[in-house]
């Protein structure tokens, strides 16, 4: 087997015990899929009339434009949550067991992404298929589904790499899991829940500039009006620049991790 | 060629040298027993002699490979079981086997087949696929052995594999390294237990506050404080002449308290029936008559000025003054 080889089916195992990690404890679970389904239930509940307001960009419904923010914000835990799991395995020591083996160190991270870019996947799933259970239409059909369903699992893995790499520089779980906070009021101050044009000052030039805004847009772009290359590339832009920093910060955090032990 | 050595090793962590240039060699196929009390740097040994932590000066080889320029080969000749079980507490026994075996390199059905004879092997089959959390501290202890275990190691060390456990958890994993010692795999031992220590390694080493103070075999390096001596427990009004009897035999030792009367004999147990008949002799009675042979807490007094006294064993053991 090629050294290629053998990492990818490492990051593969690796891949597949984040997933049943996160399965298999309830406070990990939770974030990604419980809260923000019950948020999308409340919001499309109490603010459906939203949809009314002057300037409120054409949709089917006020579920259907808030699935791309759904899935936003389960990625985004995701990726909190992928932090909080690897920074559980530096305390307890488990991160010992896989840098004591004759592996690259560096699929240990990407073995962590690898799980959290699939809870992404099934994310995303997940929201789309409340969405059309309960009649929002996926307008760019499915290859619109594919390709928002394509943009949350990249986010998550470009999401991941912060998480990944906070939990290697701090080693703390509840350094990553205070950072929870942080990641709702990024996601509010973009275009996920609100459109940004109806959005007041300094929350709209916020927004505007937000890395987050360009992936929701194109990630809802599909779901409301269908596929449209701006929007995709900015998205795209902006997830290639989330993942390079959150891969040199991981690569740093690993190095000094494995420096100062 | 040694399967461990170790030239000038050193770490420090800002200020504090926790390890300060120690030099070690053990030979392949033994038993290496790495005594100390906590903090004295054992495991900052171990872990820069599995490549966890680089070291700050001087350099290390284990299986023929430098622990810095050659990590990965090292990392493929060794197992590891560090203190603490690192396990997963969410993951099956069955699951952490297979996971090790990928990380070693195993293709899927020999990982899988491999699991099943380590899990088989520490008696751990009936438990293989309950979640790791329910072990007991035994079990663990066991499944993070076998896991060690997956690619057959040329070298294996583990820190500390007994702290914390009952005695008979503890004999089975004692019973376990010696059979793997006996199967010709090497063994790093790091330990706070005395006994361990005895029963266990070939060659013993004692750090403190991070310098290597005393090495050997552990009856050498009891031979080193002193011989085997009697101890007498006599009536009050004969102390006396139970020592004037027993000065005849071999040297005296101080009192330890009013009524024990020590003697240091040669030849150990061989000399006991002539203590006897001597004291027999003199009208001396004696209540009690114990051998006591130097033990490895002896040594550890005379190089370090401590006693490694096991206060709680669930809880480790504390360095107190002599």
């Amino acid at each position: 087997m090629s050294d290629l080889a053998a990492t990818a089916r490492v990051v593969r195992a690796l891949g597949a015990r984040s997933i049943r990690q996160t399965f298999r404890r309830p406070q990990l679970i939770s974030p990604i899929i419980v809260f923000p389904t019950l948020l999308l239930a409340i919001q499309t509940g109490g603010a459906g009339a939203g949809v009314e307001l002057p300037g409120f960009p054409p949709v089917q419904s006020f579920l259907q434009f808030m699935l791309a923010g759904s899935m936003m914000q389960s990625m985004m835990l995701a990726g909190n949550s992928g932090g909080i799991a690897f920074a559980v395995d530096i305390e307890m020591g488990f991160t010992d067991r896989l840098f004591a083996a004759p592996i690259p160190r560096f699929a240990i991270v990407l073995g962590r992404l690898a799980g959290t870019a699939a809870l992404g996947l099934f994310a995303a799933i997940w929201f789309l298929a409340i969405g059309l259970i309960f009649g929002a239409e996926i307008k760019g059909g499915v290859p619109g589904a594919l390709l928002a369903t394509a943009l949350i699992t990249a986010s998550a893995l470009a999401v991941g790499g912060i998480g990944a790499a906070i939990a290697l520089r701090s080693g703390s779980a509840s350094v990553v899991q205070g950072l929870f906070p942080l990641v709702l009021v990024v996601l509010f101050l973009s275009s996920a829940f609100f459109p940004e044009n109806l959005m007041i000052e300094p929350a709209r030039t916020i927004a505007e500039y937000n890395p987050l805004s360009f992936i929701v847009e194109g990630v809802r772009e599909p779901i409301i009006s269908g596929i449209d290359a701006g929007h995709t590339l900015e998205a795209v832009a902006a997830i290639t620049g989330i993942v390079v920093l959150g891969l040199v910060l991981s690569a740093g955090a690993l190095r000094h991790r494995l420096r100062t032990g | 060629m040694a399967a461990i050595e170790v030239a000038g090793l050193e770490r420090a962590f800002g200020e504090v040298l926790a390890v300060q240039g120690i030099d070690l060699e053990v030979p392949e196929g033994e038993i290496y027993g790495f005594l100390g009390p906590n903090g004295a740097g054992k495991t900052t040994t171990v872990r820069m002699l599995t490549t966890l932590l680089l070291p700050t000066g001087g350099r290390a080889a284990v299986a023929g490979h430098d622990v810095v320029a050659e990590a990965r080969q090292v990392r493929a000749s060794i197992g590891v079981a560090l203190q603490e079980a690192a396990l997963d507490p969410l993951m099956t026994g069955r699951e952490l086997i297979r996971l090790q075996a990928t990380l070693q390199g195993l293709p899927t059905a020999a990982g899988r087949k491999r699991a099943d004879e380590l899990l088989e092997r520490v008696g751990l089959t009936y438990a293989a696929d309950r979640r790791v959390g329910g072990y007991s501290g035994g079990m663990k202890r066991r499944l993070d052995l076998a896991a060690a275990l997956v690619h057959e190691p040329r070298v294996l060390f583990l820190d500390e594999p007994t702290t914390g456990l009952d005695p008979v958890s503890r004999k089975t994993i004692w019973e376990e390294v010696q059979a793997l010692n006996d199967d010709g795999t090497t063994v790093f031992l790091t330990t706070q237990y005395l006994e361990e220590a005895d029963q266990l390694a070939d060659n013993v080493g004692i750090i403190d506050s991070g310098r290597i103070v005393a090495e050997g075999t552990p009856e050498a390096l009891k031979g080193e404080v002193g011989r085997p001596h009697v101890e007498l427990l006599v009536g009050e009004d004969a102390v006396e002449e139970a020592e004037r009897a027993a000065a005849e035999l071999g040297k005296v030792l101080p009192r330890k308290d009013g009524r024990r009367v020590l003697l240091e004999v040669e030849n150990g147990a061989a000399d006991i029936p002539r203590v006897v008949r001597a004291l027999d002799e003199a009208g001396v009675t004696v209540e009690s008559l114990e051998l006591v042979r130097p033990t490895l807490d002896d040594v550890f007094v005379a190089k370090t000025g401590y006693h490694l006294e096991e206060e709680d064993k669930g809880s480790g053991e504390e360095m107190t003054p002599a």
